[in-house]
């Protein structure tokens, strides 16, 4: 059993929309068992979802865990709640304003611009590139930034 | 009690179906939308949809243990085969048709899947439970945009109302109840049990966009059954056109 070693490999494993943090900020690696890494997806249709797969592999592959097998499993279902604090910081760092935390929602439903700060903001569209994220603009300094939505 | 697996694969198809259906027409809006917003919200509710249907179709294969997973039964079954309901093979027409059906049938599928998130089968409530998230924020912005349109300019108000008078007659169909073994055995819901709330739902919304809601008229049924209208067998030969032409293509 080397499920510490595991944990430490998928951290190193970058979510392929958004490389700045890995899955495992990302909060889709459910659990690491005695033979299994077990993911969730983010969205049913998430397209991310075969080349997480992949990608997990090739590197459970490469540190001589084949005998590894990767499971899906959708319940309970996925939340932004799981993303870590590392990797709040890391998406903001990116230029992506982090999700609020789903207890905390009313009042904070407008993000800060992640380039300045300002919480001047405003929605352009509530669908982004990709499912999670929805477009937004700073009015302060004007800048486009993604927002990572509450799910 | 006496519901097996094949009764259950059933209904995983039907609710499969509605959301294949369904993702496929949005997908026709790819490209054409008027503006980059309604192209994104458009397709990314489409690809929620097709995430459903993967999950409910490679489920029903599973039961079913006939070798057939999501894509065979998506792109391998012909018209008389599929079981989704009529309002979602029926065609976009334009952008407000194109909403007043999804502001029906998400709002539908949002009740569906809460109902369902307590299905006892396991496999199908944490479907439900999953999607359930989803659709809210489906049935959220279609509402959105029937206000916009309907509380809009004369033409945006009479286009959303003709589009939710062309839809009305295939509601009813929402509501017919599945396979009683399956009702009995709690792992399909009656949906007659949240038609109140579905009601209420639509006429709130409604009343912010200035429509009246339509008169009640003969409703048109059938998909279940396999009888569907002309619409569904000209988007299956799109939709199915590659697995037609190279049926066992493998990428």
């Amino acid at each position: 059993m080397h499920a510490g070693s595991i944990w430490t490999l998928l951290d190193h494993v970058p979510d392929p929309e958004i490389p700045v943090i890995s899955i495992v900020e990302l909060g889709i690696v459910r659990d690491v068992t005695e033979g299994a890494v077990v993911l969730t997806p983010t969205y049913t249709g998430c397209p991310a979802t075969f080349a997480i797969e992949s990608a997990v592999r090739t590197a459970l592959d490469k540190a001589g865990f084949n005998d590894i097998a990767i499971t899906r499993q959708i319940d309970p279902p996925w939340t932004t709640d799981w993303i870590s604090e590392t990797g709040r910081e890391k998406l903001r760092a990116y230029g992506i304003a982090p999700p609020p935390h789903s207890n905390n929602l009313r009042g904070t439903t407008t993000p800060a611009c992640p380039q300045c700060g300002s919480s001047h903001t405003e929605e352009l569209s509530r669908f982004g590139s990709t499912p999670c994220k929805a477009l937004w603009r700073c009015l302060d300094c004007a800048e486009p930034f993604d927002h990572f939505k509450c799910h | 009690m006496g519901a097996d697996r094949k009764d259950i694969a059933r209904y995983a198809i039907s609710l499969g179906d509605d959301s294949l259906i369904l993702g496929q027409r949005l997908g026709e809006w790819c490209g054409h939308a008027p503006t980059l917003e309604i192209d994104l919200f458009l397709a990314n509710i489409a690809l929620d949809l097709i995430g459903q249907a993967t999950l409910l179709l490679d489920y029903a294969g599973t039961l079913e243990g006939e070798g057939r997973d999501g894509d065979k039964l998506a792109f391998h079954r012909d018209v008389l085969d599929f079981t989704n309901c009529l309002l979602v093979e029926q065609p976009n027409g334009d952008f407000g048709r194109t909403i007043a059906r999804q502001f029906l049938f998400s709002n539908f599928q949002l009740l569906l899947f809460q109902a369902l998130s307590n299905s006892t089968d396991a496999t199908i409530a944490g479907i439900a439970r999953k999607a359930a998230k989803e659709v809210a924020y489906h049935a959220r912005v279609a509402s959105e945009w029937m206000v916009r349109l309907g509380d809009g300019t004369e033409e945006s108000a009479q286009r959303v109302a003709e589009g939710l008078d062309w839809s009305w007659r295939f509601v009813d169909e929402l509501f017919e109840a599945p396979d009683a073994k399956l009702i009995e055995a709690g792992v399909a819901v009656d949906p007659a049990s949240f038609r109140p709330a579905f009601d209420a739902a639509i006429d709130a919304v409604l009343r912010d966009a200035c429509l009246a809601r339509p008169a009640d008229r003969r409703a048109t049924v059938g998909g279940r059954r396999g009888h569907h209208s002309e619409h569904l067998g000209h988007l299956l030969s799109q939709m199915q056109f590659l697995q037609r032409t190279y049926p066992d293509a493998r990428w």
